[in-house]
């Protein structure tokens, strides 16, 4: 890159970052106030998970597969129980099958409310912040109620789970999922019909269908720009396949597929109500059973270390498909290869046509909108290429650039 | 090191995740936010290190973040008060055995730092709560003026 010429500059964010996002660094390439290319650089959160798994027996490796991410912790532990529960051939029971289910969707819950409120963090509505994360304390509760802690639950076992749901605990989830479906409405008139939200929201962050295709996006990322993608629906796993589900794709609900952050929005929205529908539906089919194929810990212990196989494990996460492979040995007690793909990998690559041509100050909007389980603001360089300087760039000083565009399109209107 | 009655009920926090699985960290923005409402205390997430008074560490310290938790520690003005988040904070937990952590992030800070431990794994808001509250009491005692 020559000096004289080039009058691009270059803005690392990263890898700190004050409220909820992990360490992370993306450098973004500007002309003026315009992006013209961004390269995100993963791994300043390198645990060396797959390592230590492979070095623990597969029971030891459940509650570590749920710490890989303490939002998706269900999503983890059930695609490395399922891989591993392909290559030893055990077969999960029915009733199993209705609680992972129900499980997995109520995480999803959580989980698009908790990114709803970090969008309107974002683009400085702190209000909508607080209103969504009040709401997300309701199904936090359930989520205690049913698995006994807040986060992380290791609630999987190989061939089942270790809790049930039983019928005393019917009335508290219909009253959770009845509390959601009241407030539906306000989360829509928030999100989807705020005139000064929409100005933010509408055609900004655009991800075309071809791009999304070409860059292997997953989850409601891909789905805002009209790709049918969904795992619950392609490859049904636990007792997705007895429910009658259909994509959540904007242009099922009168929206254009898109593409942008508004799009997002509404695929997220979508899909919130979309898992109480599913959670209903499991509670009332449940079947009877024992919650367990394999309730002799020592006899699984024993199977896990003699059998050798490989396996995987599918799974829709809130953020799309993630994946885990698996072989157990027949030498080794413990995990022989352990090989993980999370959604926001793939997620990470749609940055760059999403970033392209939009103004700094759409940044961390952009950013949230693929619901990244990394990604961080805090500290931004701005290093002016033709004179050498090096300007920083708080997290603080990007979210005021990004609430100043809000009040300025909404001409001072908002707060 | 004297502080100012001006100093109380304004206690500023910086939160640093230093590789930590996310879950501590939601729970961080989960004690601020109304169920918990830390704020009424006037404890207050603020974005720079800078502004702080107590420097919130979640995470085992992977090899990558081992030199900016340490640049953040200097960066935050004395009196400090470190709390650590999390069980894998204290001693790196789970993740225990790998290549790519440094931590625990007691063993980083130097000899005089004043730690606090708020276990679980996740921690519990309340518990964030009860952790910042005892950083106020300690720093509380610092005041220099009328007492
Ligand atoms: S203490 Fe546990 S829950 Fe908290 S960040 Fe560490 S591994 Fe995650």
């Amino acid at each position: 890159m020559s000096r004289e010429k080039d009058t691009t500059y270059e803005v690392p964010i990263g890898p700190i970052h004050p409220a909820l996002k992990e360490p992370f660094l993306i450098k973004f390439k500007l002309k003026g106030e315009e992006i013209v290319d961004a390269e995100p650089f993963p791994g300043m959160n390198h645990r060396g998970i797959e390592f230590m798994g492979m070095h623990r027996n597969p029971m030891e490796v459940i509650p570590l597969s749920e710490r890989i991410c303490g939002i998706c912790s269900i999503v983890h532990q059930h695609m490395f129980t399922t891989a591993t529960e392909h290559a030893l051939s055990i077969e999960p029971t029915n009733r199993a099958r209705y609680i992972r289910t129900i499980m997995c969707e109520l995480e999803r819950i959580h989980s698009h409310i908790l990114w709803a409120g970090v969008a309107a963090h974002e683009i400085g509505f702190d209000t909508h912040l607080h209103f969504t994360w009040k709401i997300r304390e309701k199904v936090m509760d359930l989520l205690e109620y049913i698995a006994g802690n807040r986060v992380n639950y290791s609630m999987w076992t190989f061939g089942g789970v270790r809790r049930d749901i039983t019928e005393e605990m019917y009335p508290k989830i219909f009253e959770t999922l009845e509390y959601y479906e009241n407030l539906y409405e306000k989360l829509e008139e928030i999100f989807l019909e705020d005139p000064s939200i929409k100005l933010r929201t509408r055609g900004v962050g655009v991800l075309t269908k071809k791009d999304a295709l070409e860059l292997c996006g997953v989850g409601p990322t891909v789905r805002a720009s009209g790709v049918k993608k969904d795992v619950r629906i392609d490859q049904p796993y636990a007792a997705y396949g007895d429910l009658d589900l259909d994509y959540v794709i904007p242009s099922r609900y009168g929206f254009e597929n898109k593409g942008d952050v508004f799009c997002k929005t509404v695929v997220r929205l979508k899909e919130l109500l979309q898992s109480v529908d599913i959670i209903k539906k499991c509670v009332e089919q449940m079947p009877e059973g024992e919650i367990t194929s394999e309730p002799k810990k020592a006899a699984l212990l024993n199977k896990l270390g003699k059998s050798a196989g490989e396996g995987i494990g599918r799974i829709e996460a809130p953020r799309g498909e993630a994946i885990h492979y698996v072989r157990l040995s027949e030498e080794r007690d413990d995990v022989d290869c352990w090989k993980i793909r999370a959604s926001t990998y793939n997620n990470l690559s749609t940055y760059a046509p999403m970033f392209m041509g939009e103004q700094i100050a759409d940044i961390p909007l952009i950013a949230a909108s693929i619901d990244p389980c990394i990604g961080c603001m805090d500290r931004a360089e701005i290093i002016d290429i033709n004179r050498g300087e090096v300007q920083s760039y708080t997290k603080e000083e990007l979210h005021e650039l990004s609430v100043k565009k809000t009040k300025q399109i909404t001409k001072g209107g908002v707060e | 090191m004297d502080l100012s009655k001006t100093f109380d009920k304004a206690l500023w926090v910086f939160h640093m995740n230093s590789g930590s699985c996310n879950a501590c960290d939601i729970e961080i923005v989960a004690a601020i936010t109304p169920r918990y409402d830390a704020e009424r205390f006037g404890i207050k997430l603020v974005g720079s290190p800078r502004h702080a008074d107590v420097l919130l560490f979640t995470g085992p310290v992977t090899t990558k973040m081992k030199d900016r938790v340490l640049r953040v520690y200097e960066q935050t003005p004395n009196p400090k008060v470190v709390l650590i988040i999390g069980n894998c904070g204290d001693t790196t937990g789970v993740f225990f055995d790998s290549y790519a952590i440094e931590g625990p992030i007691d063993t980083l800070l130097p000899e005089d730092a004043h730690i606090i431990y708020v276990n679980g794994c996740p921690v519990r808001p309340e518990n964030i709560i009860n952790g910042v509250k005892e950083a106020w009491i300690y720093l509380e005692k610092l005041r220099g003026d009328d007492k």
